[in-house]
């Protein structure tokens, strides 16, 4: 039984399955949606690195989400890039911009950190949406072409984008997996925990956080080209305040601060939100209460829920087994 | 010359909304060290139950504004109820996320009822008047009277009554305001109700000359999060001069750089503060 809830095991059979799933499944429609819940969770993954792992909640991420949407598509559109090298500048441009913004935002701390990055987030927003000249404004930006072939391999199917989208979040899951496990992440979490203490073990805070906030701006920006070329419109919309606030919702809800978090909060939400496409906009009169919800009772979500669950499991298990060879050495006596 | 008037009229009625508004954020920063994302909600639940009331209910533009402060009040207070007493011991990270929440929440909930397009409101002060040789509308002066007096009310409150004093202490020292006996229950509820009425009185006042929709709110958060940090986060006169400083720097931007761009002038502002004080402008001493 306990083998069934290892995590490399779980893992590798959440794997399988995902590979698998195009086979099981003649509809579309599915697939659509679970493409786009990767996307989301790769843009996700980067919130949770900074906001999760290093505890500075980053408001901006909806706004690089955007400049990468943007970029790649303004240079595919306007540049007739091919779409590898414009998702590779796209990634790049996002990565210098979050370097030039974290340079400045990461000197302030706790609610001026949140308060300034939704400011930059507003203000990439402003720009992208006032700027017609570049960005055509409000009127969004069409006719982005889907990924172009690698040699024999080519994008143009729902089934290959699906896959195509699986090995980012893939690629994605395991640098945070590698991350988290390391010195790095530890050092993040220390920082999350005491900015103070953790300076005075020696660890260069602001180095780190910076490193941090640059890493999870590139996976905003990586999971922006892929966006723009996967729906193959965008709008100013996608830059806005509320896009943040959704992966806020499937961050708090699959667990923030957790690896698995990230990708349950997302799948669940947007598969949810799917089936509760007649609500709209209204779907926020559910997860609003539910965010807050969360926050009181569960504040690590459903992954964080699942994992003090095991963990007590754990505990209990080896409390019985302890006592079961206490009570037979005293037998033996 | 005469535009430059204008304009410098047009920002002393745009910041005396901005003064207003801020002024709730930085009393509840102050007292209970929330950013609370929700306050541009409760902006725009004020600004709907004032134009309901005068729509649906048929009462008098000030009767209207009177019930919306009231409901607008409790509604803060039951904020502070259910989310953020729960709330008061965990990082602050989930104050935050749960403000967001709240905001969310009320968002919809407005769509829910009322739907989502742009209602104008209708005022009883629409009547045009030469004044020094410019042309403004009764509600102008309105708006700016209305501040400048509740304003002046809030200063005696604070200054002259205990439940006032109890406030202040509370945002100057907890640990020591609460050794002098304060109840603290009982003060958050009403800073929250305060914060809550400003926010209600602001939209109300406001709206006839913008308009009412669910989002509104939006835009007028993230510039009161601009004043109270240039303000420095939980002064009261700094929310005053900051919510002047950025009425007064965004119409004479529109007038004399850019009307498309005046909405990024408050933002543009934020970073250079930021960037040259971390901590906001008048930035009190940690203890």
């Amino acid at each position: 039984m306990s083998v069934l809830f290892d995590s490399r095991f779980l893992s590798s059979a959440l794997l399988i399955f995902s590979v698998l799933f195009p086979f099981l499944t003649d509809n579309q429609y599915f697939l659509h949606v679970l493409s786009l819940a990767f996307i989301w969770a790769i843009a996700v993954y980067g919130l949770n690195l900074i906001g999760g792992y290093t505890g500075q909640l980053s408001l901006a991420h909806a706004g690089f989400f955007g400049v990468g949407a943007y970029s790649a598509g303004l240079l595919m559109v306007k540049g007739g890039m091919n779409f590898w090298p414009a998702l590779a500048a796209a990634v790049l441009i996002t990565t210098v911009l979050g370097f030039f913004v974290g340079l400045i935002a990461l000197r302030t701390k706790e609610h001026f950190f949140a308060i300034y990055t939704l400011c930059v987030g507003y203000i990439i927003y402003l720009i992208i949406y006032k700027w017609e000249g570049l960005t055509e404004g409000v009127r969004g930006l069409i006719g982005i072409p889907s990924p172009a072939p690698i040699g024999p391999i080519t994008f143009d199917t729902p089934q290959s984008q699906y896959y195509l989208l699986l090995f980012f979040l893939v690629f994605v899951i395991f640098i945070m997996k590698r991350i988290v496990h390391s010195l790095i992440g530890r050092t993040y979490m220390a920082i999350r925990n005491s900015e103070e203490l953790a300076e005075t073990i020696g660890i260069n805070a602001m180095k780190h956080k910076m490193i941090s906030f640059v890493l999870s701006t590139s996976f905003a920006g990586l999971a922006g080209a892929l966006y723009a070329s996967f729906v193959r419109f965008i709008g100013p919309d996608i830059a806005y305040v509320n896009i943040i606030f959704d992966m806020l919702t499937y961050l708090i809800v699959g667990g923030i601060g957790t690896l698995s978090g990230p990708l349950i909060g997302t799948i669940f939400i947007v598969s949810v939100s799917q089936s509760l496409q007649f609500l709209e906009e209204l779907r926020m009169l559910i997860f609003g209460p539910l965010l807050i919800a969360l926050i009181i009772f569960y504040p690590r979500g459903i992954a964080g829920g699942i994992q003090s669950l095991l963990h007590k499991r754990k505990k209990t298990l080896q409390i019985r087994k302890g006592l079961r060879q206490s009570a037979a050495v005293e037998e033996g006596k | 010359m005469d535009t430059f008037i204008q304009q410098i009229f047009n920002g002393l009625t745009v910041g005396s909304v901005y003064s207003l508004f801020a002024l709730g954020l930085t009393l509840v920063y102050g007292i209970l060290h929330i950013p609370n994302f929700a306050h541009g909600a409760l902006y725009m639940v004020g600004g709907y139950i004032t134009l309901m009331m005068m729509t649906h209910a048929g009462l008098h533009y000030v009767l209207a504004i009177f019930i919306s402060v009231i409901v607008v009040g409790l509604l803060a207070v039951l904020m502070e109820r259910v989310v953020f007493y729960p709330l008061r011991n965990t990082p602050p990270l989930q104050d935050k996320i749960a403000a967001i929440g709240i905001m969310l929440f009320l968002e919809a909930l407005i769509q829910f009822i009322w739907g989502a397009e742009y209602r104008s409101m209708p005022t009883p002060f629409g009547r045009v008047v030469e004044f020094l040789g410019i042309t403004v509308t009764t509600q102008r002066i309105l708006i700016i009277a209305a501040a400048v007096i509740i304003m002046l009310l809030l200063y005696l409150f604070l200054k002259k009554t205990m439940t006032g004093a109890a406030i202040i202490a509370m945002s100057q020292n907890r640990e020591g305001a609460f050794l002098s006996g304060i109840n603290a229950n009982k003060t958050a509820m009403l800073t929250f109700f305060i914060s809550g009425a400003l926010a209600a009185v602001a939209s109300s006042i406001s709206a006839p000359i913008n308009l009412v929709f669910p989002g509104m709110g939006h835009l007028v958060i993230l510039k009161a999060f601009v004043i109270i940090i240039i303000g420095g986060m939980g002064s009261i006169p700094g929310a005053i001069i900051g919510g002047y400083i950025l009425g007064f720097s965004e119409s004479l931007g529109a007038a004399f750089i850019s009307n498309d761009y005046k909405d990024l002038i408050a933002f543009i502002l934020l970073i250079m503060i930021l960037t040259l004080r971390p901590k906001g402008l008048f930035a009190r001493e940690v203890q």
